[in-house]
Order: structure tokens, then C-alpha cells, then sequence
């Protein structure tokens, strides 16, 4: 039979708030176990918790920039359940009346398709605590510095059919929470995190199929490679006459695997009531334009603006507009390069990108700032040097030696343009190679290049290509 | 809506309330009573009742995200039963 995959997420990004989505507590990561976790964190009698504006603030922007409604009146809801690191023995969540619903984001495929995936609500609540087991006997070890932690749930429709569709969604929502500035996206961390709800469907088949939850997903491969082993597992059980069961399942990283989380057999209930301590959530359609004036330009607008201002592919401004970041660095780096577009998109995703991801380093700690990139691509378009040539001019200055002129200068690494220098090299190249010369002559065109390769490596690649080239095939034709 | 014993041990379970099977007949009987009485509320028409999540009238108020709280780390954990480097302990917890 032939199955179709039926995919929704649930995304949970903590909001990069100062303080706690309901208490003044701060939320800075890494801090002493239980040194930011005040008495309304522990849950403690007789305190009350008061809402955050900018977690509000960011849940706005977040609907904005995905075409959401925002509700005018939303309601926070104790979830109940029992746990060690949720000290209330609830969590302040919201359920009936989300403040955020009903929007779309649109996601490229690998084969430049794009499809429009649906963001069925997206609401505030707060994060646990972290229970730590190892290096105890017998004990679970409390933090509670990360309960209050306001976290946005954004939930899908369940509109992706493929574990590579998931993780471009996935990503999509990355890039905009980054762009909107509400979440640092550091998925080590956790800020950022997914459950994944698959199911299976015979194809044709309106009617879903029962669906697993897997947990608390945190890199964009355990998404792909959670979900491809979910698929497998209930084709295989579903083919041999078996059922799934709706469960939470955990992914194993290590073994690469999915299994089962809780063996008891009790559902989930979780008597959602509305709290008693928060009172409904009113917010004007004043806040809401106000706050739209203070948008960015998202990915979408970017990425269009990219192609019709720079003339970049739509695959070069799509990677370039993947983080806010990358695109201010290259925009940045086109400004001091003089408009050479084309040239910086291709430095900026290349040997830049190239260097970052070996040394490990953000953009925002690079040791070449785009007015030096731009400046080195300038040495480039006015001949200063090849383009081979600005690969060792880049490593220099990556690795301290100054700005492009600087090391251009301190290296004499200045590119030969004085035709007689290089018609001097070519004569004696040719005439050290009477053999290849005899060749080329009798059609063997494909001795230019070799020809090309002797002369710069005569003038140590200093020599114009472009002008070698032209020279040499004069020469050659005799 | 009537509850029947294994309602009221669930729903013990979930409260983590040690209910003595003698008397779940009796819970039964009781929680089915106040379930009755709130059902005669299905009687009157409320289509054009919004629903009520607050009994006060009022919009919630905000707070500026800003840090308010000291570290009190040693005054809590004084009342904790064990904590260990700064950790609140409790019987190990199996997922």
C-alpha cells in the first residue's frame, strides 16, 4: 500500500525577555542552579504572578509576521500535572483562547517549491524547571532557574507530509523569531525546540491516522531523522496488521531511534480551567498597529528586494536572507565594495561563510568586518588583484594582518596589468615548451589552460588572468 | 452526569489524593450531586452569553520586563527537605 505522512509541530521558542513571563526573576542562561528562581518561580503561598508586557509584546510580533490574527481578548489556563520541576503542580499556559491564531508561512523545498504551511495558534506560557539525573544515587536534582521562562508555542496545521518538508518549516520559523528578535534561536540552549506529531494515512485516505508525539526535538537533524524513523516504524507496524498507539515517544540520538516515554497506560488529562489569578488579556487594535510600525523587514520582503536591488538568484538571496546577520553583513560588505553585488554575494556564502563554520564563529565576532571584505572586493574590480590571489589576501586579513590594501602592500601581492611584464613571461614559456606548443598549434586547444597555469605560476599568480589569456591566445596562433 | 467509583479514582489519582476505597461510593454520591446542580445551568439559553473567564471586569495588568528579584537561594532552600550544590532533591524520577 501506499502510505502519505501526515506532519504537524508544535515549536517552542523561549522569548528573550529580561525577566519571567510572570514574576521579576531574571532569565539569563547558565546562571547557579536556583539562583533566578524567586518566590512566585517555587510557586510559593500567597504570591501572584503579573504578566510581562514584552512577552506580549513578542507574541504580537510573532502573529504579525505570520499573517496571524490577534485576539483582542485572550485567557491564560492552568494546565495541571504533576511533576518535581513544576513546583505549582500547574503550568500557566493558555488553551481555549490562544493570543495568537490562524496564520501561514510560506517555505522553500530543496527543488525551489515553494508551500504554504499553516500556524494553526500561537500562545504564551511558561517553561519548567530541569530535572537532573546523572551523578545522583537514587535522587532527581531540582533546577528551577528556567521555570517562568516565557516560552511561544507555535503550533501547525498539519500540512507537512515529509520529514524534509518539517525541518524547512522548522527552519523558516527559526529565521523569523531570529529576524523578530524575540528569540536567540540557540537550539544548544534550548530556546528553541520542537515536538514532532506523526501519523500515517493510506494515500487518498481523508481521515488522519493515529498519531505519536515525539518530544522535546532540539537540531534540525534529530528533526529529520526522528520523524524518517517514526515513518518507518508505523509503515512496518501498520503493514503487519498491526496499530499504532497514541503515545509521547522520546528520540534516542545515540541509537537513532524513537521508543516510548511513559509506560502507564493513564492519558493525558490535564483539566484546563481558566486561573483564577491572571485576569483575561485585553489588547486594542492601537497596540497592535503600534507595534506593527516597529517590524522589520522580514526574510520574504528581504530575500524579493535582494534579487530586484542586487540582481542575486533567487537560491543567493534566498541563503543570504536565511539569517538577519548574514544579510546586514553582506549588504554591509556591497556598501564598501561599491555596489560589486554579485562579487560580494558570492565572497560573503563562500570563503566567509567558509571561515566562520571552520573556526566555529559567529558572524558577529568575525575577525574581517564587511568594510574590510568590501574593501578587498574593491582591490578585485580595479584589477589590484585576482580573484585567486584575494583568497590569501582574506586569509591574512582573517588572521590579523591589517585591512587589503595593507596586506597587499605588506606582501606585494599586486597584481601585474603592465602587458610588456606579461608578454616578457609568455615568450618564455612558450619557448620552454616547444612540444605543447606544436600541439596547440595542430588543434589541441585544450593546452590553453595549460599554458595559462604556467604563466601565473611564472608571475606567482600575480599576472591579470584576464590579460593572459587574451595575450597568450595571441601568441599561441603565432 | 453521574460518577461511578472508578471516576472518583481517577480523578483522586490525578489530584495525588488518598482516597480509602470504603468510601468512594459515598465521593461518588457527593461530586455526582454538585455535577447535578451545576447541570441545571443547561436549562437557560446562553447563546448570547459570552463566556466568562474572570468574575472581575477587568483587563489584565503589565508588568515592565524588568528584574525585580535577589537571589534568595539560602532563605527557600531552608525549608527544603534535602538540596545538595544548590539543587532542590526529591525521590529520583524515572522517564
Amino acid at each position: 500500500m501506499e502510505w502519505e505522512t501526515v506532519i504537524g509541530l508544535e515549536i517552542h521558542a523561549q522569548l528573550a525577555t529580561r525577566s519571567k513571563i510572570f514574576s521579576g526573576a531574571s532569565t539569563a542562561y547558565g546562571a547557579e542552579p536556583n539562583t533566578q528562581a524567586c518566590a512566585v518561580d517555587l510557586g510559593l503561598p500567597g504570591v501572584l504572578p503579573v504578566l510581562n508586557a514584552e512577552a506580549v509584546n513578542m507574541a504580537i510580533r510573532f502573529g504579525l509576521a505570520t499573517g496571524c490574527s490577534i485576539a483582542p481578548h485572550s485567557v491564560f489556563a492552568r494546565k495541571n500535572y504533576f511533576y518535581p520541576d513544576l513546583p505549582k503542580g500547574y503550568q500557566i499556559s493558555q488553551y481555549e483562547l490562544p493570543v495568537v491564531h490562524e496564520g501561514e508561512v510560506i517555505i522553500e523545498l530543496d527543488d525551489g517549491e515553494t508551500m504554504r504551511v499553516g500556524v494553526t495558534r500561537a500562545h504564551l506560557e511558561e517553561d519548567a524547571g530541569k530535572s537532573l539525573h546523572e551523578g545522583f544515587e537514587g535522587v532527581t536534582g531540582i533546577d528551577l532557574n528556567r521555570a517562568g521562562t516565557p516560552l511561544l508555542e507555535i503550533v501547525s496545521e498539519p500540512d507537512l507530509r515529509s520529514a524534509k518538508q518539517a525541518v524547512a518549516y522548522m527552519k523558516k520559523i527559526h529565521s523569523l523569531v531570529r529576524y523578530l528578535e524575540i528569540c536567540d534561536g540557540n537550539m544548544q540552549e534550548g530556546s528553541f525546540r520542537c515536538d514532532a506529531n506523526v501519523s500515517m494515512r493510506p494515500k487518498g485516505q481523508e481521515k488522519f491516522g493515529t498519531r505519536a508525539e515525539i518530544k522535546n526535538l532540539n537540531s534540525f537533524r534529530f528533526v529529520e531523522k526522528a520523524i524518517n524513523y517514526e515513518i518507518e516504524r508505523q509503515i512496518d507496524l501498520l503493514e503487519s496488521g498491526g496499530t499504532v498507539v497514541q503515545e509521547t515517544r522520546l528520540y534516542d540520538s545515540v541509537k537513532g531511534e524513537t521508543r516510548s516515554m511513559r509506560t502507564k497506560e493513564e492519558a493525558n488529562d490535564y483539566r484546563y480551567f481558566p486561573d483564577p489569578d491572571l485576569l483575561p488579556l485585553e489588547i486594542t487594535s492601537e497596540e497592535v498597529e503600534q507595534i506593527r510600525a516597529t517590524l522589520p523587514e522580514l526574510p520574504d520582503a528581504k530575500k524579493e528586494r535582494f534579487m530586484a536591488d542586487y540582481g542575486l538568484s533567487a537560491y543567493d538571496a534566498g541563503v543570504l536572507t536565511a539569517s538577519r546577520d548574514q544579510a546586514d553583513f553582506f549588504e554591509a560588505v556591497v556598501q564598501a565594495a561599491d555596489g560589486e553585488a554579485k562579487l560580494a554575494a558570492n565572497w560573503v556564502m563562500g570563503d566567509f561563510s567558509g571561515a566562520l563554520n571552520r573556526d566555529g564563529r559567529e558572524i558577529g565576532d568575525s575577525p574581517v568586518s564587511p568594510e574590510m571584505l568590501g574593501g578587498m572586493l574593491k582591490r578585485i574590480s580595479d584589477n589590484t588583484i585576482s580573484g585567486k590571489i584575494a583568497k590569501d589576501v582574506f586569509e591574512a586579513m582573517w588572521n590579523g594582518e591589517g585591512d587589503a590594501d595593507a596586506v597587499i602592500e605588506a606582501r606585494g601581492l599586486k597584481q601585474v596589468t603592465d602587458s610588456g611584464a606579461i608578454e616578457a613571461m609568455i615568450d618564455e614559456v612558450i619557448a620552454a615548451n616547444p612540444g605543447q606548443l606544436e600541439q596547440y598549434r595542430a588543434g589541441k586547444d585544450k593546452l590553453l589552460g595549460f599554458f595559462v597555469g604556467q604563466v601565473m605560476k611564472a608571475s606567482k599568480g600575480k599576472a591579470n588572468p584576464a590579460q593572459v589569456n587574451e595575450l597568450l591566445k595571441k601568441k599561441l596562433s603565432g | 452526569m453521574s460518577l461511578d467509583n472508578d471516576d472518583v479514582r481517577q480523578i483522586a489519582h490525578l489530584a495525588r489524593l488518598a482516597v480509602d476505597d470504603q468510601r468512594l461510593p459515598e465521593h461518588a454520591s457527593n461530586l455526582s450531586a454538585i455535577l447535578e446542580f451545576v447541570e441545571a445551568m443547561s436549562a437557560v439559553d446562553t447563546s448570547n452569553v459570552d463566556p466568562l473567564a474572570h468574575p472581575l471586569e477587568m483587563r489584565q495588568r503589565l508588568r515592565a520586563d524588568e528584574v525585580s528579584e535577589d537571589n534568595q537561594r539560602e532563605l527557600f532552600q531552608g525549608i527544603a527537605p534535602a538540596v545538595e550544590d544548590g539543587l532542590y532533591l526529591v525521590p529520583r524520577v524515572i522517564e
